[in-house]
């Protein structure tokens, strides 16, 4: 799968965070942090609940 | 799902993820649908971004999900006949139906045509044109909208006054000492504030107040809270002026559910119904009901989260903060850039809401906590 984040649109809820750490991080100030662009398919279901979660609808992914 | 919010879109979303099939309609009466609200106070409203920035799903993800939209007020339901019926004279047959056609702005007696509320697209559009450097803007009420719309009018050159009825706003929805620092922050910035004021007419370039005096008004935004979008269930049972009421799984009825701001569930943390117009709710709601939909459901026990964006500062809250309790700091100084109050439940001392200042990375903790100590 490749990630994409809007880095402009993320608010720092942390919730992808909590939701799939393996890929997501937060920066000093809360925002998110890209940690793998190109995470494995066993990961597939975390991240696709961090897409789901984000308040801001700031995440998405291909394949 | 009548309803094309988000919480809508994502219950749709949500039954497609699980492998749903069958058909799914999503009934919405707005033009502009599937948009996204948290913007329109802010970057859609100072124009920073366009309208299409603030998108719930980018488009393909949308055309994706096979739904097919129609666009349409809900007028009645018949619950018997398992039927919708809109405005337009359509009735929608379904097996599950999703309620989620969230709130809309509370308008008072004196209002008049001119007067501004927000909530949908149109509405930020509207106001967003009449907001020119030098224009004199009202808002009347102290949430946390009227604040996030102050700061934007603020920043776009407008002299701003916001008119409100209590003494002490957002102290039950933030704590009293970071209520109190969130006006003070809007002071700095030149907000003018009339506390414990109760506005009687709009009259041309101003609006008069109980106590006779006068608050200089170009432009009106009437910010006092809003209502569910419950008339068009009148005669079902289904909702009160407090929405739709539903049990732990978002149930409102056998094949009926509620999500989003609309809805009133039972939770089983609080122990209690409670109805929150809360983005991050949505979407979670959403996801809940569209697994329960499926048989697939569980308690819907969400630890409550929302944000507001002031200027600089983000301000995050977890957890529901219980009447009269006072915060105590939990890090920071409440005079200083950052720091985080949190709250206690009175009978046991368990964690059960934290307020962030400009603490977006440390709430994790906190979000932490709360959840690991609840019943």
């Amino acid at each position: 799968m490749k990630i994409a984040i809007d880095q402009e649109s993320c608010i720092a809820s942390g919730t992808c965070t909590a939701l799939c750490p393996e890929v997501f991080g937060q920066d000093d100030e809360g925002y998110v942090l890209l940690l793998d662009d190109e995470p494995g398919p066993e990961l597939r279901e975390k991240i696709e609940d961090a897409i789901d979660s984000c308040p801001a609808a700031c995440i998405s992914a291909d394949g | 799902m009548v309803g094309s919010g988000a919480a809508g879109v994502m219950t749709a979303h949500g039954l497609r993820r699980r492998g749903f099939t069958g058909r799914i309609a999503l009934i919405g009466d707005e033009p502009a649908h599937t948009y996204d609200r948290p913007p329109l106070s802010k970057q859609v409203l100072t124009g920073e971004w366009p309208a299409s920035k603030a998108r719930l799903l980018p488009a393909e993800r949308l055309d994706g999900l096979e739904v097919e939209f129609a666009a349409a007020r809900a007028e009645a339901l018949e619950p018997a006949a398992r039927s919708v019926i809109t405005a337009d004279g359509g009735r929608h047959a379904y097996d599950a139906l999703v309620i989620a056609t969230g709130v809309r702005p509370r308008r008072l007696s004196w209002s008049t045509q001119d007067c501004h509320v927000l909530r949908t697209l149109a509405d930020a559009e509207g106001l967003r044109a009449a907001m020119r450097p030098g224009t004199r803007l009202a808002i009347v009420g102290c949430g946390l909208l009227g604040l996030e719309v102050a700061a934007s009018a603020r920043r776009l050159g407008l002299a701003v006054t916001v008119i409100e009825t209590l003494e002490t706003p957002l102290a039950d929805r933030l704590g009293a000492p970071v209520a109190k620092r969130l006006l003070g922050l809007h002071r700095d910035r030149g907000v003018e504030f009339r506390l414990g004021a109760t506005v009687e007419a709009r009259e041309p370039g101003l609006l008069r107040l109980a106590d006779r005096s006068e608050v200089a008004a170009d432009e009106v935004l009437i910010a006092i809270g809003c209502e569910p979008n419950v008339d068009w269930l009148d005669g079902t049972g289904l909702a009160d002026a407090d929405g739709v009421a539903c049990d732990e799984f978002c149930r409102a009825a056998p094949g009926i559910w509620a999500a989003g701001d609309v809805a009133r569930w039972h939770h089983p943390s609080l122990g209690r119904g409670i109805r929150v117009e809360h983005r991050m709710n949505a979407a979670e709601q959403a996801a809940g009901v569209a697994a329960d939909i499926l048989g697939e459901g569980e308690p819907y026990a969400p630890i409550l989260f929302f944000w507001t964006d002031h200027h600089e500062v983000k301000i995050q809250a977890w957890g529901v903060i219980p009447p009269q309790v006072e915060p105590e700091l939990a890090e920071g100084d409440l005079d200083g850039e950052s720091f985080v109050v949190t709250f206690a439940e009175p009978t046991d001392r368990r964690l059960v809401a934290a307020v962030g200042w400009n603490s977006a990375r440390a709430m994790s903790a906190y979000r932490a906590e709360i959840a690991a100590t609840r019943r």
